[in-house]
């Protein structure tokens, strides 16, 4: 009896489930808010009723013959053991019903698969662990990292409302024009999903997988990548911000100015303490992650920079780490994220933060000569 | 080694001269005591890796970074996916087939005893290296447990040890298999037909196929892996003209036939259980044989599904969602073969069979889990999210875990010769049913809200659903302690069994005393 009771719950759950779809998102998939997302919220509502109709039936035999077919009650055990017709029908119908699922499901599929005719491209690139998007028809482009404070992860402060959910440049898209993404990584398999736009992507290392979404509403759609790529895969969310035809012409406007002003930097040449005060942030934001905030990474995982000897070595030598990564380890090549400013000011708090005292700074211009000549100009638009 | 063994008895052949104590295990070539041996590890390693559970769940029951470090983290999740597949689920079930096959046979022995206690002491030594491995620098494997690069490629020197562990885990399956397929094959009784020998043989049979097809498949692509790392080929590096989803493709086609290779013994044992209760023959005996068979060759051709956000064409696609669909058909045949033989029985409830009840409904929930994510459109929504880690976890747990449960009782009085004590088994069996669907359940919601799995912390919305999930967690695995004290009171003493234990119980092994003496069947049974 109590494991009818215990079935009935789960059943009578999961028919709950349908039933409030739409009131009650805590129990079904996230109210779509894209043309696929709607398929894909429909067809898994179908075939839900149609596995709870098939549960009821014979779950409803089995419980019957449970209480009435029990030795307690003294039934007599039958002897039969085969019947070749109830054996085909309960092969045959399965299979009808299968069919009856499978066709609009393949309707799904080919909608799904189909990325002709895009209004916009945005090419997305997965880093450990952070999001690239550049924009291809606009010339834009930016990083996406989590912003939710340090603090509030370790529990030293109050949890936001987007905890977890929330970065610093979220990706912006105008309403109902049809965006395809070409989705790529740069280290390990990252994957990028926001599930309210029903579109999910593997991001897979040397090459470009596509897919699409047409926002049909304004607002803001949280995800995260879905892919286990390592220590912080559960801190690389993806924050889309769907915006009116005008807001989003404005938005590519101020990023392109900030562009600008970030490649003027290129050309200067700081004092210590500004690249040291700049380097900082970007310490935190790149670099943090592994060799942590003290600079003492982890034992065994990810080295120390505290005391390195790539950060009190020649200093054209700890450069080109950081532009060239280490292959074959977890250490990325920064220089195509990072621009010549910034990749000297990290380079300039690396060698003059914690233990190390070296008293030098690195300029931008050392940084393009390490470049080498063909790279030179490339991230200056970063 | 050798020298102590002759010491205490040279005969192998002799009834009562074998070695005793610790050199009896380590020498033994009895069906009997391997089977032992393979149950003990198993047990020893379900509560391992059940530990590394309970700390998931802890670190997952508030948000926010509490007790563990994301990489332990990852570590954690890890270890407990490769230990209780390869640690846990496969030993067991190597330790019922080693207990009953030759006893459902008629046969004196497995077919090559030597090759079954070097199939069983390489676990040991795989287990060592696993669990070893959290002690050196870098700790354990934090790549998960399918080891997709270019991440696993990343790691220290455990990820070397994991592949090594991998390799020897295989040889002994591989091992154990072909001394299956040839005891069951070669050793059957007189009158024994392959279309009369018990369920769980011929499950077991398919398995051994199963396996001995895909663990090559599988040290294949964990030696690709162990090339990658160490010696500069780019299997599956792009830069060097190699593929990231190349390791996907084969590691699939091992783990698709791996997931029937953790649940076609589950079958068999279900099937040896449900008649015995409900003192009823089994309905449809041959229809479950070819459902079998068919379960276990469409597992060949449903690969991808695993792998549908990669980035396949519209036609791969639908090839791989329709096939996969398929599989709900003999699928569906076992379970109405099984209702239908509950059907107009005349049953009684014992630990044993409430197990079984249980494992026919909640297996039938991760069946129908498992049809949604069939859909392929479904699936990409759901793909790397908590629905998934519910759906395996109703296959695995209520699925394989409760059939291994189901078959200790049923088989414990036989190979004990002690009848277990049903208060605390009934005990044990609500608590772990109870506490298992409060693991479980909620993880279908977390997953269509949104939660990715292998994630050491969430986002705010997901926080009750993991609450309650916790809650079940430690319910669910404290009471597994009661399973212990079961058999190990019924280990030392209890009720004496009769011969038969069961009212309802038919086969070949019922017709040896209990406990089964040390050697059975040394001459052959005639089955009529």
């Amino acid at each position: 009896m109590k494991i009818m009771w215990q079935r009935t719950g789960a059943a009578l759950a999961a028919w709950g489930a349908c039933q409030t779809a739409y009131a009650e998102y805590a129990y079904n998939l996230q109210e779509p808010a894209s043309p696929i997302a709607s398929q894909v919220f429909h067809l898994h509502n179908m075939i839900m009723l149609v596995c709870l109709g098939i549960f009821v039936v014979v779950f409803g035999a089995m419980f019957y013959s449970l209480i009435k077919h029990r030795k307690s009650v003294g039934h007599q055990a039958a002897h039969f053991h085969e019947n070749t017709t109830v054996e085909v029908i309960w092969t045959v119908i399965p299979f009808v019903i299968l069919m009856g699922m499978a066709y609009p499901a393949a309707k799904v599929v080919i909608a799904m698969k189909d990325t002709s005719n895009p209004d916009m491209t945005i090419k997305i690139t997965g880093y450990q662990w952070k999001w690239g998007y550049d924009y291809l028809n606009e010339g834009v482009s930016f990083y996406s990292t989590l912003a939710t404070p340090r603090t509030q992860i370790e529990n030293a402060a109050t949890k936001g409302e987007h905890y977890l959910l929330e970065v610093d440049e979220p990706m912006v898209v105008p309403v109902g024009k049809r965006v395809r993404l070409l989705i790529t990584a740069n280290d390990v398999l990252h994957a990028w999903w926001v599930p309210a736009l029903g579109a999910k992507q593997d991001a897979i290392p040397g090459f470009i997988r596509d897919s699409w979404f047409e926002a049909d509403k304004i607002g803001t759609y949280r995800g995260q990548c879905v892919e286990l790529c390592g220590k912080d895969h559960g801190f690389m969310p993806i924050v889309v911000n769907v915006v009116s035809e005008a807001d989003y012409k404005a938005w590519v406007e101020k990023k392109k100015g900030a562009a600008a002003s970030a490649a003027a930097d290129n050309g200067k040449t700081f004092d210590q303490a500004e690249l040291v005060a700049r380097g900082e942030k970007v310490y935190a934001a790149n670099c943090a992650a592994c060799h942590q905030a003290n600079g003492m990474g982890l034992p065994g995982t990810f080295p120390a920079i505290s005391g390195s000897k790539v950060a009190t070595g020649p200093i054209d030598a700890h450069i080109e780490v950081v532009l060239n990564g280490r292959p074959g380890t977890a250490m990325a090549a920064f220089g195509k994220q990072l621009s010549d400013a910034d990749i000297a000011a990290v380079v300039t708090y690396q060698r003059n933060a914690w233990a190390n005292k070296m008293g030098d700074a690195a300029q931008p211009a050392q940084v393009a000569a390490l470049r080498g000549g063909a790279e030179a100009a490339a991230p200056a638009a970063q | 080694m050798s020298d102590v063994a002759h010491a205490h008895g040279h005969d192998e052949h002799g009834h009562h001269a074998h070695p005793t104590g610790l050199m009896r295990w380590l020498t033994t070539t009895n069906h009997k005591d391997i089977g032992t041996l393979y149950l003990i590890f198993a047990l020893v390693m379900l509560f391992a890796a059940g530990s590394m559970a309970l700390l998931i769940r802890a670190e997952l029951f508030k948000p926010g970074l509490q007790l563990l470090h994301p990489d332990f983290f990852n570590q954690l999740t890890t270890m407990h996916g490769l230990i209780m597949i390869f640690g846990v689920i496969m030993p067991a079930f190597s330790g019922f087939a080693n207990w009953q096959v030759p006893l459902m046979l008629g046969a004196p022995d497995m077919a090559f005893p030597r090759m079954n206690n070097w199939a069983f002491w390489l676990l040991p030594v795989a287990g060592i290296l696993l669990m070893g491995s959290f002690l050196l620098p870098g700790g354990a494997v934090a790549g998960g447990w399918t080891m997709y690069p270019p991440l696993y490629i990343q790691g220290g020197i455990s990820y070397d040890l994991t592949i090594l562990a991998v390799h020897i885990m295989g040889l002994s399956s591989i091992m154990g298999s072909i001394n299956i397929i040839t005891t069951i094959l070669n050793m059957r009784a007189p009158g024994m037909t392959l279309m009369k020998m018990p369920l769980f043989c011929w499950t077991w049979l398919i398995t051994a196929y199963l396996l001995i097809a895909t663990m090559p498949v599988l040290a294949g692509a964990v030696t690709m892996l162990l090339t990658d790392r160490n010696f500069g080929t780019h299997f599956f590096n792009a830069a060097g003209g190699g593929d990231p989803v190349m390791f996907q493709h084969i590691f699939w086609f091992f783990a698709h036939p791996e997931v029937y290779i953790l649940i076609l013994p589950a079958f068999g044992i279900v099937s040896q259980v449900i008649p015995t209760f409900a003192r009823k023959p089994l309905f449809g005996y041959a229809s479950m044989v070819y459902a079998t068979a068919s379960i276990a060759i469409l597992s060949f051709i449903v690969w991808a599904h695993h792998m549908f956000t990669v980035g396949m064409p519209a036609a791969a696609q639908l090839f791989f969602m329709f096939s996969t669909m398929l599989i709900a058909v003999p699928t569906g045949v076992k379970v109405f073969n099984w209702v239908a033989t509950m059907w107009r029985g005349s049953m009684t409830f014992e630990t044993p069979m409430l197990f079984a009840i249980a494992f026919v409904c909640l297996f039938t929930i991760g069946g129908f889990s498992g049809l949604v994510l069939a859909i392929a459109p479904v699936d990409i929504q759901l793909h790397d999210t908590y629905y998934v880690v519910a759906h395996f976890h109703y296959v695995l747990v209520s699925g394989a875990l409760f059939s291994i449960f189901a078959g200790i009782y049923y088989w414990l009085p036989k190979w004990t010769g002690h009848m277990y004590d049903e208060t605390l088994g009934k005990w044990h069996f609500w608590l772990s049913v109870i506490g298992m669907n409060i693991v479980f359940f909620p993880m279908h919601f977390l997953g269509l809200a949104g939660m990715p799995r292998r994630i050491p912390d969430y986002a705010l919305q997901f926080t009750e659903f993991n609450q309650i999930a916790t809650v079940g967690a430690f319910i669910f695995g404290f009471s597994q302690l009661i399973f212990l004290a079961v058999v190990l009171k019924t280990v030392k003493g209890g009720a004496k069994a009769t011969s038969k234990v069961w009212e309802g119980a038919e086969g070949l092994e019922w017709t040896v005393p209990s406990p089964a003496p040390y050697h059975t069947f040394e001459t052959a049974p005639v089955v009529k």
